[in-house]
């Protein structure tokens, strides 16, 4: 990709430095901005992406992730619309009311696919297609008439220590929203807890050979339905950053198939926090890279670039089926079977 | 508890998908059988289920909205007329829909009891949009309004088996007998919100302006926005990007995103959503709206937006219906009959400049002024209309050219 871009870029005619600053400061330098869609696009994926390792670690697949964001959005919007109380509590609580129904919303997976061992691609599935773009979300919106006003109460980038207009690092470390700062937070502290915490490790054993987790006490069931649950509770949250931070309007779908990406970005990122970290950036900085190109005047193929991250993602997806990398890259051994104890 | 059951190799299963673990001994394999017949019953429960809750929502989507219950008759003996409107978006859209929608409001309220109107939403262009019309009809409408393009070819084949019914087909591009199309020139009130931006801007500045597809209709809009910069801040520029989407929020905002980044003065929609003017908004960017008025939720930044006022005719087109003079036609709606108009003008225009719109405006509600007046040179200096002419229709319908000033890529 970076051979495409220095492609591109050697197609300009004038001097590629025009394209890169646009003839300003260097935080309008290109590399500069799209870093900082990177990281603005990348949020949601990357929120949604973390809940959906979560739970692919403790042997569940939950498909439903696009329906479970788009639950998320509706209540973030509905309580940003109709909550009273001070800007910052009104987000507060539309986050709160997203991570609310995002892990409801997880909660009806888990009872189906551990409690009654549904095939966990059909309930995922449904799920999806219950709560998604043309179901319950859609509903819920109409019903509500969220579509008729913007949402008033919004996610706003932070200046922290006044700092956000400092060269290269001031646009992309000091001046982004609470959910990114969180998404970060959160990046480390699951690194943490799945490979220095006790009951991450708990978690992984339940993922790689639910029985052996069985036989040394671990509640299997147990730990499946906390961790779909909170995979449910970030997707939700995922689906939050749309309405209050994107583009503050309710429209139907408007989380546009992200949860799709993010599933592929659990697999991407090898059910690794900080790989899952990169894919979603790399995702973000690509979704608006050929729009950005366009405003600098660059001759683009603009679906070549656009389909360039679903590439990766096939390539990605090949390379990780091999035996070779199925042995090196931990997916969860167990992962869309329903532990039943004593069936074998 | 007992013994354990042996561990699977986790190497035997598949990466992502199910595989049945453990297939050693036969007694387990009885115990599987029993479960997995439990577990199919289960997936066909949830797929049913599932199945029948979108069912519930698309039906629901899809409802049929009768309103002003009246008596049964449906015929205009009774001296109600019978209107039916088929939408493609839902009502609340935010947009082009809302928009029809609520002329269809202004139809029941003007009409009261003499109209008996029914709306059809979420109707994908396709087989289901004769389907929906075929029900209309049978339920006694005597007029339906049909709101996209993609309808064409059911509402021609309607308007052949079913003569005595008035068809409507907005944006469409055929009439026959008894199916009439209708549209209007947004671009007579595109060029006064080009006014409004040039005005906004320093001299000589840039307005980023967020285009869906590269086609004639909106390459005619962007020309005549251009033109309307031009008209007050002569050597200012408009620049495109295609987003290649009606709608479509999210790639909205990130196209008008990219448009700031580098560095334009203000931004300007031709999409279906308003999504790009929050991205203005976050900048404190002066912002032109399109097909819906957000004068309210922008009021920082917003300039102003052209919109299309559907009610009227809907209301004339009815009341024909009822007095019996309904005739088809292909209607296209300007400045003078208030079919387009201007959105409320936002505090960033001055009463000067708002003065300089309305004179604009009441001249080409009078005929005294066209947008497309030559001379009109193309980006690469070519004059493509001559001093003294203007462009004709089926040159206004065919352009695939920008004006002298717009800097983007006609072909997308």
């Amino acid at each position: 990709m970076i051979a495409a871009l220095t492609h591109l870029l050697a197609q300009v005619p004038d001097a590629p430095t025009t394209v890169l600053t646009s003839g300003r400061g260097i935080n309008d330098n290109l590399f500069v901005i799209i870093a900082i869609s990177a990281i603005f696009y990348g949020t949601p994926l990357l929120l949604a992406a973390l809940g959906e390792m979560l739970t692919e670690r403790s042997g569940i697949l939950n498909l439903g992730v696009e329906g479970m964001m788009l639950m998320g959005a509706v209540a973030a919007a509905w309580t940003s619309i109709h909550a009273s109380g001070p800007g910052w509590s009104v987000v507060l609580q539309a986050l709160v009311a997203s991570m609310v129904v995002g892990g409801l919303t997880a909660l009806l997976h888990a009872v189906l696919v551990i409690t009654f061992r549904v095939e966990q691609i059909v309930s995922g599935l449904a799920i999806t297609i219950l709560a998604g773009a043309a179901g319950l979300s859609s509903y819920l919106a109409s019903t509500w008439e969220l579509a008729s006003g913007p949402v008033p109460h919004r996610l706003d980038l932070l200046d922290v220590g006044g700092l956000a207009d400092t060269p290269v690092v001031g646009p992309l470390l000091f001046h982004q929203n609470v959910l990114t700062y969180f998404s970060w937070l959160l990046v480390g502290f699951l690194w943490w807890y799945l490979f220095r915490s006790r009951t991450g490790l708990h978690l992984r054993a339940v993922g790689e050979s639910p029985a052996t987790a069985d036989a040394m006490g671990i509640h299997v069931n147990r730990y499946r339905y906390v961790h779909t649950v909170i995979g449910g509770t970030l997707a939700g949250l995922g689906g939050a950053f749309f309405p209050l931070a994107i583009i503050p309007l309710w429209s139907d779908g408007v989380t546009g198939g992200r949860g799709w990406i993010a599933l592929a970005l659990v697999i991407f990122g090898f059910w690794r926090p900080e790989l899952i970290l990169a894919g979603a950036y790399l995702f973000g900085a690509f979704s608006s890279l050929s729009l950005t190109l366009q405003a600098r005047n660059v001759e683009v193929p603009t679906q070549l670039l656009d389909s360039l991250p679903y590439l990766m993602t096939i390539i990605v997806l090949v390379v990780v089926s091999t035996g070779w990398a199925r042995r090196r890259v931990g997916a969860p051994a167990a992962l869309g079977t329903a532990y039943e104890r004593e069936a074998r | 508890m007992g013994v354990r059951t042996a561990v699977p190799s986790p190497l035997r299963q598949s990466l992502i998908l199910p595989v049945s673990t453990g297939v050693d001994s036969p007694g387990a394999n009885v115990h599987r059988t029993t479960s997995r017949s439990v577990k199919l019953l289960s997936v066909a429960l949830v797929a049913v289920l599932s199945l029948v809750a979108a069912g519930c929502g698309g039906d629901d989507d899809a409802a049929t909205t009768t309103t002003k219950a009246s008596g049964s008759s449906g015929s205009s003996d009774s001296g109600v007329t019978k209107a039916a409107w088929v939408y493609v978006g839902p009502t609340n859209d935010g947009g082009w829909t809302q928009a029809h929608d609520a002329g269809r409001k202004m139809v029941e309220e003007e009409l009261g009891d003499k109209v008996e109107t029914t709306f059809k939403e979420s109707v994908p262009e396709g087989p289901e949009a004769k389907q929906v019309m075929e029900d209309l009809i049978k339920d006694g409408n005597q007029i339906i309004f049909a709101t996209s393009f993609g309808y064409g070819d059911a509402l021609a084949e309607l308007a052949k088996k079913y003569p005595d019914v008035k068809f409507e087909h907005a944006t469409g591009a055929a009439s026959s007998e008894n199916l009439a199309t209708y549209y209007g020139a947004s671009e007579d009130t595109i060029y006064l919100t080009g006014i409004a931006a040039g005005a906004a801007i320093a001299d000589g500045g840039t307005v980023g302006f967020v285009a869906p597809f590269p086609i004639p209709e909106v390459i005619r809009h962007i020309n005549a926005f251009e033109l309307g910069v031009q008209s007050v801040n002569p050597t200012a520029t408009t620049k495109v990007v295609w987003t290649n989407t009606w709608f479509d929020p999210e790639v909205e905002r990130k196209a008008a995103d990219s448009l700031i980044a580098d560095g334009v003065d203000a931004i300007a929609s031709g999409q279906d959503s308003p999504a790009s003017g929050e991205a203005a908004l976050a900048k404190d960017l002066p912002f032109v709206g399109y097909d819906s008025d957000q004068s309210e939720n922008l009021a920082d930044v917003w300039l102003t937006a052209s919109l299309y006022d559907w009610g009227p005719y809907y209301k004339k087109q009815i009341e024909a219906v009822a007095d019996g003079t309904w005739k088809t036609g292909d209607y296209y709606g300007g400045i003078e009959d208030g079919f387009v108009h201007l959105a409320p003008f936002g505090q960033l225009v001055s009463k000067d400049t708002q003065a300089t719109i309305e004179k604009q405006q009441d001249a080409i509600a009078d005929g005294s002024f066209e947008v497309f007046a030559g001379p009109i040179e193309d980006q690469d200096g070519e004059v493509k209309i001559a001093e003294g002419e203007t462009a004709t229709l089926p040159e206004l319908l065919s352009m695939d050219w920008f004006v002298k000033g717009v800097e983007g890529n006609p072909a997308g």
